[in-house]
């Protein structure tokens, strides 16, 4: 009985060391930005940390998700961005190891920034689950073995932004979830990952919205998704859709919650920090209208609540109180939602520049600058001690 | 425990006779199940099962599952597409060859469906390089408008290098060739603004087959957003003569024009940017025959669309960006006089972003080709009101 459980405990440990291996969905396995344990070089340039770059087709805004041994990302190319991509390169080399194109069935006119691929991908280990603008969501093996495709704005015709749509999918457990928030037709859904069929689909408030769900594990072992909307935020059972609890104080559309240490963070009044407190309504720790997050979401580490904003400024805050600690001057404008990862947090600015800062208790200093000379929009990955980040044009591994 | 064994035996035999079942299926039968898939993930599982199988064939089935797009829906497509590209990809990687003659073959025929065309087109040129300069020429009339684009590109090129070397005749021949071709709006200005340079004159409203005169009335309310959903006089029935209480008073048919040359209307300009208003323009199209169309529209405003009295498309959404062919519907046509009606809204926002209450609307056919309303023995489409539309104030 004892070595069973020592066997169980091995298998587990290796489970979750193989999990924290890989980036699987928008911020990262637990859609907090946070690399546990990875270490990534402070600089690079052409001739240096950077293991391959590949090009990329059309454009894409989503950022890459890595599984084992596999990067996966999303492109849109074509008249009026009609095609659809999905490439797979080796972790390892760069090379191609397949690639599937799709036609978009929704509509794929998008504001000029943005294109039709910007949602970034999910995956749950096993299946790569495909979202674009269009509201197209196609479901791969990690072969590229097609076992579903749906077409949200085909089924719901009204459900289209005609500026784009930017959400990412999350997956828990055995449902990816979307979130499909626009002025006319405006709805979440939680979608079973075998079959591609909804197991519910809720109305959502009838305003455009880019922002993507969140996942919170609670006290009781309980995962619940986080959908934010300009409404608020609601805690919803991803098998059910379900609300367990509610925000209603309002809630920015463009950056999204994270969590830290079961405490929500979420743009809104600036940022709100929200104690979850089982069914009820969760506790206001505290607001700050000094943190106030852009485009890119609010990352939370190492006891600091760190947000960009507008004008490129960085503010690092008390995650336990809300009290800004020290701010600084980045070079912005970002649409790119940072990482941390081994102390540091990585930022690029939309005209490519890396920027590696090392947060410390009351000042954060610059600690590498590293130009790609690329519009970079997409938020980075990290996995196996590498950081990737793509252009339009490129994917890149930055590595030692 | 033998009654168990028993059991799991029987599921297991159930489960190799399904599994021979399904392999013993024809390519054309998992293609059917390809296009069985619908709304809201209806066939997924069987379609998931056929794509495994047809993806496991060698190449010689690509032609077959080339034919399998026929009569698919949107969404089939793509489970074909899915197919066909796993199968093509895998011979390739392995050093494999795919069945040229045929694919080409395909893609010649005028008949197969476009999108499928076009894909045997995407990997024919993987494999032959001579592909683009022997078959894109015959392209330019072609049922894909991706296909299409291939020719109209190359007489692009070609008269751009003509232009250059100063042979402005034969330049203008070949971009006034190329444009007879080009349906996208992208390709129509790179040829549009050399044809000008050389002193061309181009009816871009005929290029496209954008509408451009038609009877408005309004403003009817829309006072928070309200006005959406009520079915104003003119929804009930079109009566070019007849005036309605409005928005601002007595409201009558009035005729709005535009000579802009993409054709937009612009209600803010031509009458007024009526804030929280709804209006509504009518016009005539007239078809030879009966046939299957699209109207592409764009707008920034909220909007309803009927044909010949039936509601096509409704759209609520204020100031998200206006582009051509923004909204595609689709529309079947009746052979003569056919009446849209289009109810046109704008909000109350008082960013000045968001001032704009006009909108675009053309004919075309799925390439995107303009299909012009037939000359009638009248003058005009619809009788022209003889009073102007009653403006801010009136009573």
């Amino acid at each position: 009985m004892k070595s069973r459980l020592i066997r169980c405990i091995a298998a587990l440990t290796c489970l979750v060391s193989l999990m924290g291996a890989d980036w699987r969905q928008f911020r990262g396995n637990n859609t907090d930005s946070v690399a546990v344990s990875d270490t990534l070089p402070t600089t690079w340039s052409e001739k240096e940390n950077i293991a391959w770059k590949v090009p990329l087709k059309g454009r894409g805004l989503s950022g890459p998700v890595i599984v084992g041994d596999r990067v996966y990302i999303t492109s849109s190319s074509g008249v009026g961005q009609t095609r659809l991509h999905v490439q797979c390169f080796s972790v390892k080399t760069g090379e191609l190891a397949w690639e599937r194109q799709f036609w978009a069935t929704g509509r794929t006119q998008t504001h000029k920034k943005m294109c039709v691929a910007t949602p970034t991908p999910a995956s749950d280990g096993k299946r790569l689950f495909a979202f674009y603008s269009s509201n197209d969501l196609a479901c791969l093996d990690l072969d590229g073995n097609l076992l579903w495709f749906r077409g949200l704005t085909h089924d719901f015709p009204n459900a289209s932004n005609s500026l784009g749509m930017a959400s990412s999918p999350v997956v828990v457990g055995d449902t990816v979830i979307v979130q499909v928030e626009s002025d006319a037709d405006s709805f979440s859904t939680g979608i079973d990952v075998a079959t591609g069929v909804a197991r519910w689909r809720k109305d959502r408030p009838r305003k455009v919205n880019w922002t993507s769900p969140a996942v919170l594990k609670t006290k009781s072992g309980e995962t619940l998704a986080l959908l934010q909307s300009s409404v608020g935020l609601s805690a919803v059972k991803p098998k059910t859709g379900e609300v367990v609890w509610s925000f209603d104080g309002g809630a920015s559309t463009t950056p999204s919650c994270t969590v830290a240490d079961g405490t929500v963070y979420v743009p809104s009044s600036g940022v709100t920090a929200l104690l979850p407190q089982g069914k009820e309504k969760p506790k206001v720790v505290w607001k700050s209208g000094r943190l106030s997050p852009s485009t890119p979401s609010p990352l939370v580490y190492g006891g600091r609540v760190f947000a960009v904003n507008r004008a490129g400024a960085l503010t690092a805050a008390d995650a336990k109180t809300g009290d800004v600690v020290w701010q600084m001057r980045m070079q912005g404008p970002f649409t790119s939602t940072p990482v941390a990862a081994g102390g540091l947090l990585y930022f690029f600015n939309e005209k490519g520049l890396g920027q590696v800062v090392k947060p410390s208790e009351k000042a954060g200093e610059i600690v590498g600058t590293s130009p790609l000379e690329a519009t970079i929009l997409c938020s980075p990955a990290v996995a196996g001690n590498a950081l990737y980040v793509r252009s339009d044009g490129h994917l890149w591994k930055i590595s030692k | 425990m033998i009654a168990r064994f028993a059991t799991l035996a029987g599921v297991l035999v159930a489960l190799v006779a399904a599994s021979h079942t399904a392999s013993a299926e024809t390519p054309e039968a998992l293609l059917k199940t390809l296009r069985s898939v619908g709304r809201e993930g209806k066939g997924n599982v069987a379609a998931s099962r056929a794509v495994r199988e047809l993806s496991q064939a060698d190449a010689t089935i690509l032609p077959t599952i080339l034919r399998g797009f026929a009569d698919s829906n949107p969404l089939a497509a793509n489970w074909i597409r899915s197919a066909f590209e796993t199968v093509a990809e895998r011979e390739l990687q392995k050093g494999g060859s795919l069945p040229r003659a045929e694919l080409e073959k395909f893609l010649l025929n005028r008949k197969e469906n476009p999108r499928a065309r076009r894909l045997a087109f995407e990997w024919l040129v993987k494999v032959d390089p001579t592909v683009q300069a022997r078959l894109v020429p015959g392209m330019l009339d072609d049922p894909s408008d991706e296909l299409r684009r291939e020719a109209v590109q190359q007489l692009t090129d070609q008269a751009t290098v003509l232009k250059k070397d100063k042979k402005d005749k034969q330049a203008i021949a070949l971009y006034r060739k190329a444009l007879s071709g080009a349906v996208h709006d992208d390709q129509v200005k790179r040829i549009v603004e050399p044809l000008r340079q050389l002193g061309e004159k181009v009816d871009l409203q005929k290029q496209f087959g954008f509408l451009t005169s038609w009877q408005a009335v309004g403003p009817f309310d829309n006072k928070d957003k309200k006005g959406f959903d009520v079915a104003y006089p003119p929804e009930k029935k079109i009566d070019i003569k007849a005036s309605y209480k409005g928005q601002l008073g007595k409201v009558a048919w009035t005729p709005v024009s535009t000579e802009q040359e993409y054709g937009i209307v612009d209600i803010a300009k031509s009458l007024m940017n009526y804030k929280g208003s709804a209006m509504y323009v009518t016009t005539n199209f007239q078809s030879d025959k009966a046939r299957n169309v699209e109207i592409r529209l764009g707008t920034p405003n909220s909007w309803k669309l009927w044909v010949n009295g039936k509601l096509l498309f409704a759209r609520e959404e204020y100031h998200r960006g206006m582009k051509i062919d923004q909204y595609r519907v689709d529309v079947a046509l009746k052979p003569g006089r056919n009446v849209l009606l289009l109810k046109i809204l704008q909000n109350e926002q008082t960013d000045n972003w968001a001032q704009r209450y006009q909108f675009q609307l053309r004919v075309c056919d799925g390439t995107g080709s303009a299909v012009l309303s037939q000359p009638t023995t009248t003058t005009s489409v619809l009788p022209s009101s003889s009073k102007s539309l009653v403006v801010k104030g009136s009573k």
